[in-house]
């Protein structure tokens, strides 16, 4: 049954971008402007049309969507600029064909929950960081300060006898 | 018959694995040998009961048995002889018993490992990893039953998806299987050990080992399918964010974590429980990304309530997550650590910085994954595409990439700045300049400049790392550079293994960032004699022809030639294979690949391909061998970490000794 519908849904688009692409076709038949493949191409990589599944517009093979591709040529010839015919296919199918989501309404969430999080995750993770960390003593640091200003002129000396150990440990 | 004697195997397995649950839970609760012995030998017998379920399967595809509706799916008269093997995990139900047969073989493989030497852990070991088989095995009997018959006896099959047939394809799956069934193994030495309170260091060593082989044939199989993607599918990438992929890399993120992570707790007896909880998350995303993916879930909510096999699988991740959440929580007392984090600026802060940095790129790619879900049950779907991962996750790739060259140069307990500043300085200055004169040759992409500049460091301090040690055996042993290089790798398999992966790690972000920021394609329609430049290549379209290929296919194929300063370099054959039974066609590019890029050429298969002309979409892509090599490092350095260690062997083997003795 889903399956049907979708298939049915599928016929609708078609004919509709065929009757929409024909009609674009004729009116701008006399248009001076060629738009290139690669010109179609690059706005069609940030769409998808909503049949397909995970394949964006301008590497799906489906009728579906090289309608969609020669619509966008047609809008280009026409002078519309990428932002526009976006904006024209969102009004139309609703968010699900732009590859990046908006950032607006429900997208809010899939925008900025990973980075609120990581400031919030940051925050509370140096804070745990410091919670757990041992208090170091005065005198220990002292002497760990003067230990390394001694080590810090002999450390690739260090650092060697160092790798040398462990391996002769291992 | 045959078939009934298929279905007849998957369902004694079923049986011999509910009784290996509860007789290994009894025969551990009770510390009765007996029950446990049994419980063991239960398991021994699964592995050959889906073996010879798998090879019914295979006889039946073999013979073309299409009375069979799985064999009719995957399979035809004219499929050739290998493929027919390969056909096994070409559907749903096949690839569900592969999954069974392979995931009894992991558990048969650590039960004979491991037996002595993890003894008290093992009745629990059999338990846990003895549910998830059942749970597999009964999905196979009841649900996804590759044996059930045909309403009416095709004539012919349907054959394989044509997808499906190339090379790429026959490996990878079993590698991405193995990878994820492995899996299991750890977790259910976990569990095993939250369950008999023998939380120890013994079974974090055998849990790291084990994981470590499940992550090594992951990766090999993201890396194949990587492969498989740039050579068949023909959008000239390796890898789209897409759901299906995204499913297989996150408890890969997960593993990566852990296998970090649990050095804290081996060194310093830290963060028990954290370790514990990614074992657990490794596990459940296997389960979460099989769920996922063969429920349909991914692609529509519609398709989920469509099959039963999606609230089984629901019901078994609950199940699971109670079971695991139960155990955590009841041992938390034992978990406790006795050390302290004495510094931020050491190794262990080091690690959990990883492990911040990882989670939150598998927290990224679970919100991508599911938004749409979630937006489709409230309303309109959301497409959530590729801009959204790059954007989000690469920033955090790069700082993981530089963390990566940093960390191995921080100490335990504490680091010393100083040294940690003269040990980063030259890198960093050397990364620098190296951005000014990319700068002053004109790249002035920002994002790729800062990624490159982070991938130096990283490489410089790894490559370092390599150096201080070698040198250091050179002079006080007077060993050669080779010598000492592979005396490093021999005497710590474990580090040096790990700097290895690291190295291809790093050689693999060159390519990613190559293809990434510098990808240039051009689509255009040509036909005989015509030449379009792209980069400093000249391309030169010399017609098409068409002819019958093997099996069903018929070949549509272009004659290209591809010049670089006015010479021909080579001639490539791009083409479109038609598998005429089902229409279905393939597009197949042709390359010329260099280790500073690769000059793809595919056919576009909407566009009429007539003798004379036809359209053609080609790719310069920067850097992509970069990718596969850095894939090669890197499967070997993990090879290496995951060799089983003569030395390490001895000492387990003298602790068990005094073990027994003090018994």
């Amino acid at each position: 049954m889903q399956a049907l519908n979708l298939r049915f849904t599928h016929h609708i688009l078609q004919i509709t971008f065929l009757l929409v692409a024909l009609f674009f076709t004729a009116s701008v038949a006399f248009a001076q402007d060629i738009v290139t493949d690669d010109e179609v191409n690059e706005v069609a990589h940030g769409l998808f049309c909503p049949v397909c599944e995970s394949e964006p517009l301008d590497t799906c093979p489906t009728q579906a969507c090289i309608d969609w591709r020669e619509e966008i040529r047609v809008q280009l010839s026409e002078g519309q600029t990428q932002e526009q015919i976006y904006a024209m296919f969102r009004a139309r199918y609703g968010d699900r064909v732009l590859a990046e989501p908006p950032v607006d309404g429900i997208n809010l969430i899939l925008w900025f929950t990973i980075p609120v999080a990581l400031i919030v995750g940051g925050y509370l993770f140096t804070r745990y960081l410091h919670g757990i960390s041992k208090p170091t003593m005065v005198t220990q640091s002292t002497s760990a300060t003067l230990g390394t200003t001694q080590t810090a002129t002999t450390s690739d000396d260090e650092y060697v006898r160092r790798i040398e150990e462990e391996l002769r440990n291992q | 018959m045959i078939a009934d004697l298929g279905f007849a195997t998957i369902l004694i397995a079923l049986c011999t694995s509910v009784f290996a649950v509860g007789a290994a839970w009894y025969g551990g609760r009770n510390h009765n040998q007996q029950w446990v012995e049994s419980a063991r030998n239960a398991v021994w017998i699964t592995f050959p009961l889906t073996f010879l379920a798998c090879s019914t399967l295979v006889y039946l595809i073999w013979t073309n048995d299409f009375s069979v509706q799985y064999v009719a799916d995957v399979t035809s008269y004219d499929t050739p002889q290998y493929l027919k093997v390969t056909a096994l995990w070409g559907g749903q139900q096949g690839s569900l018993l592969f999954w069974n047969l392979l995931l009894s073989l992991f558990t048969a493989a650590s039960m004979r490992r491991n037996w002595h030497s993890e003894r008290q852990l093992m009745p629990y070991v059999i338990a846990v990893s003895s549910m998830t088989q059942a749970f597999f095995l009964y999905i196979s009997a009841f649900i996804e039953n590759p044996f059930v018959r045909a309403a009416s006896v095709a004539i012919d099959g349907a054959g394989l998806n044509p997808l499906l047939r190339h090379p790429g394809m026959i490996i990878h799956p079993p590698m991405l299987y193995l990878g994820f069934v492995g899996f299991t193994v750890p977790y259910s030495f976990a569990m095993a050990a939250l369950i008999s309170g023998k939380l120890d260091d013994s079974w974090i060593r055998t849990t790291r080992r084990w994981t470590l082989v499940a992550w090594l044939f992951l990766s090999l199989g993201l890396i194949l399918g990587g492969r498989w993607a740039y050579d068949v599918l023909g959008w000239g990438g390796y890898w789209a964010w897409d759901p299906v992929e995204n499913a297989s890399f996150m408890p890969w993120l997960a593993g990566t974590a852990f296998l970090h992570s649990v050095m804290i707790q081996e060194k310093r007896g830290m963060f028990k429980t954290w370790n514990m909880f990614l074992v657990i998350l490794t596990y459940l995303l296997v389960i979460f990304g099989t769920f996922i993916v063969r429920s349909g879930l991914v692609s529509s909510v519609h398709t989920f309530a469509q099959s039963n096999i999606g609230w089984y699988f629901f019901a078994f991740i609950s199940a699971m997550i109670i079971f695991s959440a139960y155990w955590l929580i009841e041992r938390q007392n034992m978990l406790r650590s006795k050390n302290h984090l004495e510094s931020l600026l050491s190794r262990e802060a080091a690690f959990l910085l990883n492990n911040f940095l990882i989670l939150a790129i598998l927290a990224a790619t679970f919100l991508g994954v599911m938004f749409p879900v979630i937006t489709e049950l409230f309303g309109d779907k959301i497409t959530v595409g590729e801009p959204y991962y790059e954007k989000v996750n690469g920033p955090l790739f790069a700082v993981l990439v530089l963390l990566m060259g940093v960390a191995p140069l921080t100490m335990w307990h504490k680091s010393v700045v100083e040294k940690l500043q003269r040990a980063i300085i030259a890198p960093i200055v050397i990364a620098t300049i190296t951005i000014v004169v990319l700068l002053a040759l004109g790249i002035r992409n920002v994002m790729a400049l800062i990624g490159v500049w982070c991938v130096l460091v990283s490489a410089e301090l790894t490559l370092l790392e390599f150096w201080k040690a070698a040198r250091a055996r050179m002079t006080s042993r007077g060993e050669n550079i080779f010598r000492a290089l592979a005396q490093l790798f021999i005497r710590n398999q474990r580090r040096y293994g790990g700097y290895l992966i690291h190295l291809g790690v790093i050689v693999m972000a060159f390519g990613i960032i190559g293809l990434e920021f510098f990808q240039q394609q051009t689509q255009l329609r040509m036909t005989v004699g015509d030449t379009l430049t792209l980069g400093r290549y000249e391309m030169r379209f010399n017609g098409t022809r068409q002819y019958q290929g093997p099996d069903d296919l018929l070949i549509n194929e272009a004659d290209v030639d591809i010049f670089l300063g006015g010479h021909l370099v080579k001639s490539i054959t791009p083409h479109i294979n038609v598998y005429q039974r089902t229409g279905q066609p393939m597009t197949i590019p042709d390359l010329r690949s260099t280790p500073l890029e690769d000059f793809y050429v595919l056919l576009v298969n909407w566009e009429s391909v007539t003798a004379d002309s036809a359209t053609v979409k080609v790719y310069l892509n920067p850097l992509v061998n970069w990718v596969w090599a850095g894939g090669i490092i890197f499967v070997i350095g993990t090879a290496i970490a995951a060799w089983p260690d003569p030395q390490e062997a001895r000492v387990v083997a003298t602790t068990r000794k005094f073990a027994v003795s003090t018994d």
